[in-house]
């Protein structure tokens, strides 16, 4: 198959392969930090740097088979892991089980979750090539209006319903700004941001004065599930977790299905890519692009819904969303305009903030750094080291119908 | 989120044509022609009527709530104050023009970058670059010389601030990183950095009282001096001068440099002015480099001429970074129209905060009113088709008066 595929076929060549060990050589760089937390807990640091360096080597090794980005990356994996190892081992045993237990786990569902749905909007949106940085406001719309509808209404599904309907609208505003009035599409979401943080602190100090949002709101279930709640550590993991955790999931593979597997999902990639073909061919360009931002501000509102009403217990603070919004944009860039990749990326926040919140307990300097990560990591995948993030080729710039 | 490329095939000859197939910048310098001053003055008129009739709505009366938000911005300074009003209008207007100051600065920052077509979304984290390193110089040195102390600072600070932005146009030149996502999450990274610095057991924390996570005071040599109102109680310190300083060189650079020229020409089309031998690259990385030390400059005036110190509460509340967007939006990306929608903006921001005494609305009602109308302003600038539609019917509606 390729240049070093002297032997064809097999298990054993493919396994030669040097992506394949380049995938094993980041693997074994994950297992160096892997040996020293809770369960396995090995106290020596020389396992640590036994894997570690056998990850660099196979890092090394690939890098020189022509894999040199997955090299790179094996490589790099194998000198964090020696140093993260390192560190694990000398901090103590029962710190160490305060760290990582499976509160760390549901914690990285918990805080991914609105990361999922705004990011996943994001990919919709921008999918059909209309960018979106107003995904914070339109979060924070879903915040406040779920919590008001859930309260006036005394039931929390239709404060969910209250709460698309809002972020709905906020998407239309930015939708008939950005493919009507073809304004620049990132002045349309800055606005929107303004306006959402406006909207809902004026009525959220009209309403309730800033602080009375009555006690009891009805807020989103948790999901028992019957037989693994009451597993010791699967149980505590996933057996308890909100009802829109699940959602998510299902969101994941529900967009991931509809935008590469149907024939609507490519008439949405294709106004994403060359709007102009796709007119031609007889798509309703705009149409597609109305559709897909307000689907957009459906989806980060009901995020913005889960912070409020359903892991925040119905409440609402002012500015409540602090930027998660840009945090899912984020996690879509990284996750390569990709549901998917969005949904590995969004996990991959949620767990560095849920292990931030952990390791407040230790370290408030730490803690707080650790909040960085992700942006720190989305500008240095943008940048280009780890692997080219390719936005649509048409996202952010209007159509003009001929 | 590609940078948006003219289409070689489509030439805008008229202005109608420009509008419709043209790029941003082509747009902007449309309206740059068209419109004059009508349209900003059109776009806030505007923002404020639907901002007056959420306050009607909600059943306060407007014209009492836009009064008392005059009042508290300290303008009733300029006529006649009342006597209820006389003694604290003075002092309303030094904190307006306080908030001038900073949002000049960071609008200006905004608008250098739109000059050469790029768009700096990072102007808070470029502040706050600023703040940090202004207080860190301010705290340092007890024993120093007031003027080279504060010149250190304000130079230190200014050029981290261009330093933080300059990462974002040296990844735009080198590897094509949108600007708008790199001064995002370096917005958001500064934040984060910011809290740590002056958070529990941070570097720059007070360590006279460890518990509180509040930087130190900034050193009176550093401090700059107040030229109306009280040291003690915010006064309007000389910063106000160095920002009108900076509207000047700002004009200066982009109308009577060579640096200008090649920036303009950049934002105008990089293609163009790659043929006419101008480096693009090395213009992304300067252009962006000014923009953010014009940013850096603003936290620096702000930490020495009357903030002193910074905790980590109010990190997140500060939006004079964001609000220069709005500012430089408005002001058209011009000198003068940045220092008139910096002071519309501060007066905005004063007078809905802490200047408002008021039986009509509530302050905490009308700082999100501020909000709200910053976001119309915003949402109605950058939709330059609306207005031009509403122009280009005025016209024709001239033009039929005319025939008949």
């Amino acid at each position: 198959v390729t240049a070093y595929g002297r032997v064809e076929g097999g298990l054993w060549p493919a396994f030669y392969r040097p992506k394949t060990l380049g995938i094993v050589g980041i693997l074994l760089g994950v297992l160096a930090v892997f040996v020293v937390i809770p369960p396995i807990t090995a106290r020596s640091i020389v396992w640590p740097i036994l894997i570690g360096i056998l990850a660099i080597a196979v890092g090394i090794w690939t890098s020189s088979r022509g894999e040199r980005r997955l090299g790179l990356g094996a490589t790099a994996a194998g000198v964090f892991g020696i140093a993260l190892g390192i560190l694990v081992t000398h901090s103590g045993e029962a710190n160490l089980n305060n760290v990582f237990n499976a509160g760390l786990i549901s914690g990285t569902f918990v805080f991914s979750t609105p990361l999922v749905f705004a990011g996943i909007g994001g990919v919709f949106s921008e999918r059909s090539g209309v960018v979106n940085i107003g995904l914070e406001g339109m979060m924070l719309m879903g915040a406040f209006w779920s919590v008001y509808g859930a309260d006036k209404t005394g039931s929390w599904a239709l404060g969910l319903v209250i709460a698309g309907f809002a972020g709905g609208m906020m998407a239309l505003v930015h939708a008939y700004f950005s493919i009507h009035l073809r304004a620049d599409q990132i002045v349309s979401g800055v606005a929107i941001n303004f306006l959402a943080l406006g909207i809902t602190g004026y009525f959220f100090f009209q309403l309730y004065h800033g602080q009375d949002i009555p006690a009891g709101v009805a807020t989103i279930p948790d999901v028992k599930l019957p037989w693994i709640s009451n597993l010791h550590f699967l149980g505590q993991a996933i057996g308890d977790l909100n009802l829109m955790v699940w959602l998510s999931f299902l969101l994941v593979f529900v967009s991931w299905l509809v935008i590469f597997r149907t024939s609507f999902g490519l008439r949405i990639r294709a106004c994403g890519e060359h709007p102009r073909a796709a007119d031609t061919v007889g798509i309703n360009v705009y149409g597609v692009r109305y559709f897909c931002v307000i689907l957009s501000g459906v989806l980060a509102a009901l995020g913005g819904a889960y912070l409020s009403d359903g892991f925040g217990g119905g409440l609402f603070t002012d500015n409540m969303t602090e930027g998660r919004g840009f945090i899912a944009l984020a996690a879509m860039i990284f996750g390569n305009w990709r549901p998917l990749g969005t949904f590995y990326a969004a996990l991959l926040f949620g767990f560095s903030t849920k292990l931030g919140l952990l390791l407040q307990t230790y370290s408030q300097s730490a803690s707080t750094l650790f909040q960085a990560l992700p942006y720190v990591l989305t500008l240095v995948a943008v940048a280009g080291v780890i692997g080219r993030t390719v936005p649509p080729a048409a996202d952010g710039k209007p159509y003009v119908k001929q | 989120m590609t940078e948006p490329t003219p289409e070689p095939n489509l030439p805008p000859v008229t202005p109608e044509a420009a509008a419709e197939t043209g790029t941003l910048i082509s747009r902007i310098s449309l309206r740059q022609r068209s419109g004059g001053i009508v349209i900003p003055i059109f776009t806030v008129v505007l923002a404020f009527l639907i901002g007056g009739v959420v306050v009607a709505a909600t059943g306060h009366n407007p014209f009492t709530a836009y009064h008392d938000i005059f009042d508290g911005a300290g303008l009733n300074w300029f006529g006649h104050p009342t006597t209820n009003t006389i003694d604290t209008a003075p002092y309303n207007l030094t904190q307006t023009l306080l908030l001038t100051t900073t949002l000049i600065l960071t609008g200006l920052a905004v608008a250098f970058a739109f000059r050469c077509g790029m768009f700096n979304i990072g102007g808070q984290g470029q502040y706050f670059v600023g703040i940090f390193v202004a207080n860190w110089i301010g705290t340092s040195w007890a024993g120093m010389a007031p003027l080279p102390h504060v010149l250190i600072a304000i130079v230190a600070a200014t050029l981290a601030g261009a330093f933080w932005a300059g990462i974002a146009g040296f990844l735009k030149a080198t590897v094509g990183a949108h600007e708008v996502i790199t001064t995002i999450m370096l917005n958001w990274i500064a934040i984060w950095i910011g809290t740590w610095l002056v958070g529990d057991g941070g570097p720059l924390q007070n360590n006279a009282n460890t518990s509180l996570p509040i930087s130190n005071d900034v050193k009176p040599s550093a401090q700059l001096p107040v030229f109306w109102g009280d040291q003690g109680l915010q006064g309007l310190h000389i910063g106000f001068f160095i920002a009108i300083a900076a509207l000047v060189v700002f004009w200066v650079i982009l109308n009577r440099t060579t640096l200008g020229y090649e920036v303009k020409a950049v934002g105008y089309n990089p293609e163009a002015a790659a043929y006419a031998g101008i480096n693009v690259k090395k213009n992304l990385i300067r252009a962006m480099a000014i923009s953010g030390a014009f940013a850096g400059l603003a936290g620096a005036l702000d930490m020495l001429g009357y903030l002193y110190r910074i905790g980590v509460s109010d990190i997140p509340v500060s939006q004079v970074g964001f609000l220069g967007i709005a500012v430089a939006l408005l002001g058209r990306n011009t000198a003068v129209g940045v220092g008139l929608a910096a002071f519309l903006f501060g007066a905005l921001l004063f007078g809905t905060t802490h200047g408002l005494q008021s039986g009509a609305i509530d302050p905490n009602l009308a700082g999100y009113l501020t909000y709200i109308i910053q976001g119309l302003i915003v949402l109605f600038v950058g939709a330059d088709l609306l207005i031009l539609y509403l122009w280009n019917s005025r016209r024709k509606l001239r033009r039929k008066e005319a025939t008949a």
